[in-house]
């Protein structure tokens, strides 16, 4: 390429833009923890300081005092995992049916389950609930799992139907034609090339398990059996303006997040990507 | 009987049944968490209902009620309309942007790419909690850069005319990163030489956008418009934590209506209701929006 123009110029405009941004967009992550390290005066300061002169790490410890942070963290965990397990698994095995085997009505049934990815959360939240009242099923934990083992959602499925579309279907007839099973195929072929898409779903469960506010509230009462988010809108009403510890707070909720998105970028960034472009 | 046996013997048969296998936990949950409540939904939605006795049938009542004498769910209607309206074309246009200024070939661009994605892994409750502190009206830091540029903000949340837009503002930083690796994603898959035959006709940056980059593009900024609306319908926890409705239920959207209606007066059958019209207006909106979309979207090789 022939410099006619000043490159130099342009560039410098590039990056001055791509920072400009980066700041604006990163700001508020820098305020954050700024504001877990600072007491009360410090907070409050016009104009504000940056970086207090001690840095209150009380704020941390506080958080494990006013709220029973450990026991809420195992109760996420607990549905956490347990979501994936059953969301991974169960969208996986649906998946398979529609991408790897052919029976009849299979594609008209495919774009029904896109379909109902359609269908907002509310119009069966109430009969849900009462369905789960009649279970016995309110305050424990069943109502946030069990649904997650019986297809795992539309959405992954339709994800993981495009990962296994990728997969030269020789593979499979010739494994047939060996005269290995269908679950044979699914568990020991199927599965350990489709890892990427296994991998992209489970963190897309994790974010959804680890952050959902609705589904605790609802199904939820005992205290003793609250997650994070829940714990921590609790505690958001009652102390508003403890803000240095409700940072904190705020910040030991994201520390397994923020870890796993570096851990998993790739995935990660394309589990995002692909719930939108393909279809 | 025994043909049928005979055909099952076969590999398409054995493959349909292993299919039919595979599929069952979908099929069982749509029916029990899918089918089933909606159903019951939709009978709901004809009763007064508050969970401890049985449904009583009282016909279109809720609906009538809804529609003509509760004036909160005009104003969770007309929140939730003008919430959406702010929102979509600011995420749009606000994504794009970042899609096309990360696209740009710099070296360490990609460490960008991933810094304006960082805010796309928040969400929910904590995203609510932070930006509770930085909408703070005397020291938060919303104001405070804002005040960097002599503007003196508004009060955000405690301002009946500013909380949408503070909403909006928020909303816009937590998935801004996100979408822009769906734009960034559809930028690169423009082939090169659809811009090389704007420039032998003479076309200049703006040329290439408006003839090239856009109508490649419309495609995937016609269903996030369509998604993105869908999205902004369901509002919920930013309210429920943020502001509970307030200023002066300037923040009542539509799904915090409701859920206060099911589960905090225990009106199950009237929350139905707005569920079932809300579905419908979902429904209609996005219809509209394909009719619509027919006009200004231009897929390859035609359909």
């Amino acid at each position: 390429m022939a410099a006619r123009r000043p490159i130099g110029l342009k560039q410098a405009l590039g990056y001055g833009a791509l920072i400009a941004v980066a700041l604006v967009l990163l700001l508020p992550f820098a305020w954050m923890v700024s504001t877990s390290l600072k007491g009360n005066e410090a907070i409050f300061a016009i104009p504000p300081v940056w970086i207090p002169e001690t840095l209150r790490w009380d704020n941390y410890a506080e958080v494990f005092e006013r709220m029973p942070f450990l026991l809420y963290l195992r109760n996420t965990t607990v549905i956490t995992v347990f979501t994936i397990i059953g969301t991974v698994g169960s969208s996986a095995a649906v998946a398979y049916a529609f991408a790897c085997l052919r029976w009849p009505g299979r594609d008209m049934l495919f774009l029904f389950v896109v379909a109902t990815m359609m269908l907002p959360l509310q119009v069966i939240m109430i009969p849900l609930f009462v369905l789960f009242k009649e279970f016995g099923w309110l305050n424990t934990y069943k109502p946030l799992i069990v649904p997650a083992f019986l297809g795992g959602g539309a959405f992954n499925i339709f994800l993981m139907r495009q990962f296994f579309l990728t997969l030269p279907t020789e593979l499979f007839d010739a494994a047939r034609i060996d005269g290995a099973s269908e679950w044979t195929i699914f568990w020991r072929i199927a599965l350990p090339l489709a890892r990427p898409a296994l991998v992209t779903v489970a963190l897309l469960t994790f974010m959804f398990a680890w952050n959902d506010f609705l589904g605790p509230l609802i199904y939820l009462s005992d205290q003793a059996k609250n997650t994070l988010a829940l714990g921590l809108a609790l505690f958001t009403g009652q102390h508003q303006t403890d803000w240095g510890v409700l940072m904190a707070a705020s910040i030991l909720m994201m520390v397994p997040v923020i870890a796993l998105f570096f851990f998993f970028q790739r995935y990660f960034i394309k589990g995002f990507t692909m719930s939108g472009l393909k279809g | 009987m025994r043909q049928v046996w005979e055909r099952l013997k076969t590999n398409r048969g054995r493959e349909a049944t292993a299919g039919y296998l595979f599929l069952s936990p979908w099929l069982i949950g749509f029916f029990v968490f899918g089918l089933y409540p909606m159903v019951m939904s939709l009978y709901y939605s004809l009763c007064r209902f508050d969970v401890l006795r049985v449904p009583q049938f009282i016909g279109l009542e809720n609906y009538e009620t809804l529609l003509t004498a509760d004036p909160y769910f005009g104003i969770s209607v007309w929140n939730t309309l003008v919430y959406t309206v702010l929102r979509v074309p600011f995420a749009i246009t606000g994504s794009l942007l970042l899609a096309v200024l990360v696209n740009q070939s710099v070296r360490g661009v990609k460490w960008f790419r991933t810094a304006y994605f960082l805010p796309s892994i928040i969400t929910g409750v904590v995203l609510s909690v932070i930006w509770l502190w930085l909408f703070n009206p005397s020291v938060g830091l919303v104001n405070e850069v804002l005040g960097w540029f002599g503007i003196a903000g508004p009060l955000w949340l405690q301002s009946p005319d500013w909380s949408k837009p503070a909403l909006v503002l928020m909303g816009l930083w937590s998935i801004g990163g996100a979408r822009m690796i769906v734009f960034l994603a559809a930028l690169q898959g423009i082939p090169d030489h659809l811009y090389e035959a704007v420039e032998i006709d003479g076309g200049g940056a703006w040329a290439k956008f408006r003839h090239v980059t856009l109508p490649m593009l419309s495609p995937v900024i016609f269903l996030w418009t369509v998604l993105e609306v869908i999205f902004s319908f369901q509002v919920f926890t930013e309210a429920y934590v943020m502001t509970q409705g307030g200023p002066l239920n300037s923040t009542l959207f539509y799904n915090l209506y409701l859920y206060y209606k099911a589960f905090d007066d225990f009106e199950m059958g009237y929350a139905s209701a707005m569920a079932w019209i809300l579905l419908v207006i979902t429904l209609v909106v996005t219809v509209i929006q394909f009719r619509l979309g027919k006009r200004w979207v231009h897929y390859e090789g035609g359909v």
